[in-house]
């Protein structure tokens, strides 16, 4: 995984709750054995106006112009503004898997689904929950005229807004380790090698059964 | 040590080692299937890494099979190669599988429990949402992304924060008619779809334990529609007598000696929940879900919802989205809904009890003939050769219905059972999201019995007035 380093980018602002991992990456791209290549059809019911299929050529599809995603102010987001209860349903991860490979690095939100938020940090994007009022302010500012841009200092765990405004956010010490080191958890955990070895034996006495 | 739930139990006996307030938890059981592992097979090839313990995973395609011709095999060719994908990993990693041709094959959900791969007193995943039903064994079962795919595969272990607990306690005696699926759907038109998120639920009270084994599954299999962690139940007489005898649970001594362990896996008397919901059994009516979200529900006899009515602003908004992707009106009456398609089948619902109450519905009666299709997915081989047994097939078949293979199906449409834009379906599955069972297709969540009541109906129906 790549390290996660600070950046500055445009805020895209999905104003709706409970969006789930079905809409998010429709099921018919989940039949592909591969890690990549799922942008294009990142929100694709929402984003185009006929049914995407794997392996159809996406820029020849009619868009939806309603949708956040194709509005030109938005061009380029890697931030992702969203309601209450994010990523839903299904444990896909092809749902962040899609929303990296379009280039979406951090997700605000006033709350996000359980499953989802882990597959986030095993892909290098940062979600941050914040309240519902601030969630709001941001909102306004980023539905006007002009997009708005935010700097995301994850060492420090702020975000400062254009106009200079900082927000504070929350996230735990050993994600926020892994995420800026891009550590291969898996490596993390290796390394416990002995004790996982110990607490098997432990375990082969007390519940036999479950090593028969 | 005080007094400790049912939770803390099976938390405390997992955990491998603790680093500041996250724990390396232990994982004893995967299952696999095939959309969610092809990506953790081709890491640990990458890394050179093998399985940690392969014989405590247990693989099965289900989401890409088709129920219909098996023979024929898949003729969409990126589901076939993931399917074959499944097949090569599991070979050359040393992962049992039941393969399509396999008579034990079925949904991993139902197969987990029928096989006796699902013990209580263990920790289990998949990578699979609704893997939160394995909870009705008093096990702790989540649902994890193909990254902890991969992670367990390698290492046996994941790395977890503990959840807080809640306790939903259905008090009181249901009345007759209402099911295990109607008591789920009534808990989170209560509490909500993000009501669970941060908690493992635990489900309590008379209502609870007197569900059968396969009812306790479909509460803990939707636990993950309130948005939690997962669900759980605590272990009694028919718990232990369900595992009792399956291929994969314990023989003789080792039997009694897990037993004697698995009784103790209750919360004690007086241990402290973070919340606690309680709900009046004999309150729940059968429900009908009418909207794009789990928690848009309402009693058979009640109408959709008026968000002009509506107070907070954001849900108002969200209603009227709602209405407008599933075509009805603001106050339409639950019972004027017209299907167009009817469900039966799903991790949720298609075990031998959802498919006999089914069949008690639609003996001697008729698919009403504005329904277009209607259809039942058995959840596994041996659920279809034992309704077969039984002559449910037979009725079904009489009334009008499908009768297929087993597998996801309709409950995501990854295969060719799909609803067309527009088309409203009577669904005994778990999610009525936007698209989920086909692009601009419409869903409405009900239990086995109210489907086959829509089914011959023609419109929803109080299935006790029948």
């Amino acid at each position: 995984m790549q390290p996660f380093s600070n950046f500055t980018g445009i805020v895209c602002p999905l104003d709706r709750s409970n969006v789930d991992t079905d809409a998010i990456i429709p099921k018919q791209f989940l039949k592909s054995i591969q890690r990549s290549g799922f942008g294009p059809n990142l929100f694709d019911e929402w984003r185009y106006l006929d049914t995407g299929e794997p392996g159809r050529d996406n820029s020849r599809r009619p868009l939806n112009r309603e949708f956040v995603l194709n509005d030109p102010r938005y061009a380029g987001a890697s931030i992702l503004l969203t309601r209450a209860n994010f990523g839903c349903g299904s444990s896909r991860e092809h749902a962040p898997w899609a929303l990296a490979d379009y280039g979406f690095k951090v997700i605000l939100a006033e709350g996000f689904a359980d499953i989802f938020f882990n597959n986030c940090f095993e892909n290098g994007i940062l979600p941050i929950v914040l309240e519902a009022p601030v969630i709001d302010g941001l909102f306004a500012r980023a539905c006007g005229e002009t997009a708005l841009t935010i700097a995301v200092d994850l060492t420090g765990q702020t975000l400062t807004l254009g106009d200079g405004e900082s927000i504070p956010f929350d996230v735990h010490p050993y994600r926020k380790h892994c995420l800026l080191l891009g550590l291969d958890e898996i490596g993390q955990t290796l390394q416990h090698g002995e004790a996982i070895a110990a607490y098997e034996e432990r375990r082969r006495q007390q519940a036999p059964w479950l090593f028969a | 040590m005080g007094a400790a739930t049912l939770y803390d139990k099976l938390w405390d006996e997992h955990v491998v080692r603790y680093q500041g307030d996250t724990a390396l938890l232990y994982i004893d059981r995967q299952l696999i299937h095939e959309v969610t592992s092809p990506q953790a097979f081709e890491g640990l090839r990458i890394h050179g890494r093998k399985p940690r313990r392969p014989e405590a995973n247990l693989a099965v395609p289900d989401h890409n099979v088709p129920t219909t011709l098996r023979a024929a095999g898949i003729t969409d060719p990126v589901a076939r190669l993931q399917v074959e994908t499944l097949v090569r990993n599991c070979a050359e990693f040393g992962i049992t599988l039941f393969g399509m041709d396999d008579p034990r094959q079925g949904i991993v959900h139902v197969i987990g429990p029928e096989t006796g791969f699902t013990l209580p007193g263990t920790t289990m995943v998949c990578g699979d949402s609704h893997t939160s039903t394995h909870g009705a064994f008093g096990a702790l079962a989540f649902g994890i992304g193909t990254s902890e795919v991969e992670h367990v595969l390698a290492t046996r272990c994941l790395v977890q924060r503990k959840s807080r607990a809640m306790l939903v306690s259905v008090d009181g005696a249901l009345g007759p008619g209402i099911t295990a699926k109607d008591i789920v759907l009534a808990v989170i038109g209560e509490i909500g779809t993000a009501g669970g998120t941060g908690y493992v639920i635990e489900f309590g009270g008379e209502a609870i334990r007197s569900l059968s084994m396969e009812g306790r599954m479909t509460v803990c299999n939707m636990a993950i529609e309130a948005g939690a962690r997962a669900g759980l139940i605590a272990v009694d007489e028919k718990t232990i007598e369900y595992v009792r005898g399956r291929p994969y649970a314990p023989k003789g001594e080792l039997f009694e000696q897990a037993a004697a362990y698995w009784r103790t896996l209750r919360s004690d008397p007086g241990a402290a929940f973070d919340r606690e919901v309680h709900l009046d059994a004999a309150a729940i009516k059968p429900q009908v879900t009418w909207g794009t979200s789990p928690e848009m529900v309402a009693p058979v006899d009640g109408r959709v919802p008026d968000p002009d009515q509506m107070l907070d602003r954001a849900k108002a908004d969200g209603v009227r989205r709602a209405l407008s992707y599933m075509g009805l009106a603001a106050g339409t009456p639950i019972a004027e809904i017209r299907p167009d398609k009817v469900f039966i089948g799903s991790c949720t619902n298609s075990r031998i009890e959802d498919l006999r109450a089914a069949a008690e519905v639609v003996r001697g009666r008729r698919v009403a003939d504005s329904i277009r299709l209607a259809m039942v997915v058995p959840g596994s081989g041996p659920v279809k050769e034992q309704a077969e047994a039984e002559g449910l097939d037979r009725v079904f078949r009489e009334a009008g219905f499908e009768w297929r293979e087993p597998g996801c199906s309709m409950c995501l449409a990854m295969n060719a059972d799909r609803l067309d834009p527009g088309e409203r379906c009577a669904s005994t599955s778990n999610r009525n999201f936007e698209g989920r069972q086909g692009y601009g297709g419409r869903t409405h969540l009900v239990s086995p019995a109210m489907a086959a009541a829509a089914a011959v109906a023609g419109h929803f129906v109080d299935v006790r007035d029948l």
